[in-house]
């Protein structure tokens, strides 16, 4: 078992725990400072995950969620690599993916918005990254939708991404967003992250990815901890 | 040497429960982990560990999700999760429902290494919760071990209670209850490694 100390949390890449204007934030993150902690076996370590246990068209969430025929929208492809901060891809991480169909709804059963369901769209997916840390899904694009959190609030389109990599330090639950997108200057989730820490939130088109006469492709690579530099390499 | 900068994190929003636990919410999707950890070959002594998640105002919070990581009963970390064999990895939300809450059944873990006192490694997601959270669960009625335990003992003692469950028996279960507190004078005890 590799057991080489990883970077730690990076704070300037990260939001504050607590930012006011998105309004939950107040009272459900932690007000005080982390304890800063020696890492031991027990973050070392983390679960590791295999093929044989992927739901089928775990990567194509046009098909995973069929009752009747094919959901409705615009097809996109979502790929791109898990990277640690040294540029290294990482193998074998477990990628789950969430969103909001077409139309802006997400099929939770809490979800109010009048925008309609799609019965042939669930949503969710997950993947193992290849050797080189490439994943890559087919999906539809996800539609914005308003929320509460200020007046005439919306949430721009976006995909969750939950990410397991080496060890549980590297855990990252994170958004993506879509290159060109009006609606992110008033986002205030999108927004706690600095202005020079957003912009990698934000998937880019990609001609190279996009296949023809089909779907669309956004290329977005996600940087996760990694392992620390030995002293003979800094 | 870093030739990249971390991707930031985003809260889990309130809708995860499809993707990230769909079998305890009712959906048509299989589950990475779930609330249940023990196998018919998994040796240990069968424990459920519970509680409740509260928010600064003393409110219980729903849209919430526990994911732990524990040793087996031999101390050991598993090597890669997969059914019908102790994965060490659990995830459930707290529900929507009245008395919203998280419950794992699982087994309670051996010592990792010669040092540190068992426990399992929380962590936590949530609507307004920006990063996730790491803390601890260390188990009451490991007097000794926690008291020679270095991440323990490197916490001022008076929040040093804020990572230790309690040990309850009902009806032949054993239950540690493990409250977590997000913020307020009982502000459970959040780490970074």
């Amino acid at each position: 078992m590799d057991m080489k100390p990883f970077t730690p949390k990076d704070n300037e890449s990260h939001p504050p725990l607590i930012h006011p204007p998105y309004k939950s934030s107040t009272s459900r993150s932690p007000s005080k400072d982390p304890i800063i902690v020696p890492q031991t076996i027990s973050e070392l370590t983390g679960p590791t995950f295999d093929h044989s246990e992927l739901p089928e068209h775990s990567t194509d969430l046009t098909m995973n969620g069929r009752k009747t025929g094919e959901p409705l929208g615009e097809r996109i492809i979502v790929t791109g690599r898990i990277l640690d901060e040294n540029g290294d891809p990482v193998p074998n991480a477990m990628v789950e993916i969430w969103q909001a169909n077409s139309a802006g709804r997400y099929i939770d059963s809490e979800d109010h918005h009048q925008a309609p369901l799609d019965p042939n769209f669930l949503g969710a997916g997950r993947m193992l990254t290849d050797k080189d840390g490439w994943y890559r899904f087919l999906t539809l694009r996800p539609g914005a939708y308003p929320w509460g959190n200020h007046p005439n609030a919306w949430r721009p389109p976006h995909i969750h991404f939950s990410i397991f990599g080496a060890n549980i330090m590297t855990r990252l639950v994170t958004q993506m967003y879509f290159e060109g997108d009006p609606l992110l200057q008033y986002d205030p989730i999108c927004a706690s992250a600095s202005e020079e820490a957003r912009v990698r939130m934000i998937a880019d088109f990609s001609l190279e990815h996009t296949e023809e006469g089909f779907a669309l492709g956004y290329l977005w690579d996600i940087v996760i901890r990694g392992p620390k530099a030995t002293p003979f390499e800094d | 040497m870093r030739c990249k900068k971390q991707t930031p994190s985003q809260t889990v929003g309130p809708f995860f429960s499809y993707g990230l636990t769909p079998q305890q919410y009712g959906y048509d999707h299989s589950d990475l982990g779930n609330g249940d950890l023990v196998t018919e070959g998994t040796d240990g002594e069968v424990i459920t560990i519970t509680g409740t998640i509260f928010n600064g105002e003393g409110g219980e919070m729903k849209h919430a999700v526990v994911e732990i990581w524990q040793a087996d009963n031999a101390g050991n970390y598993a090597d890669v999760v997969v059914k019908d064999r102790f994965s060490g990895f659990g995830r459930v939300g707290t529900g929507r429902g009245e008395d919203p809450r998280y419950r794992i059944r699982t087994i309670k873990p051996g010592s990792v290494d010669n040092d540190q006192a068992p426990h399992i490694t929380l962590t936590i997601f949530s609507r307004g919760l920006m990063h996730h959270a790491f803390t601890r669960l260390y188990f009451s009625d490991e007097v000794e071990a926690n008291a020679q335990d270095p991440l323990l003992q490197k916490l001022p003692a008076e929040r040093r209670p804020t990572l230790i469950a309690q040990r309850v028996e009902e009806e032949g279960e054993v239950i540690y209850q493990f409250d977590i507190h997000m913020q307020g004078d009982q502000e459970t005890v959040f780490l970074e490694f």
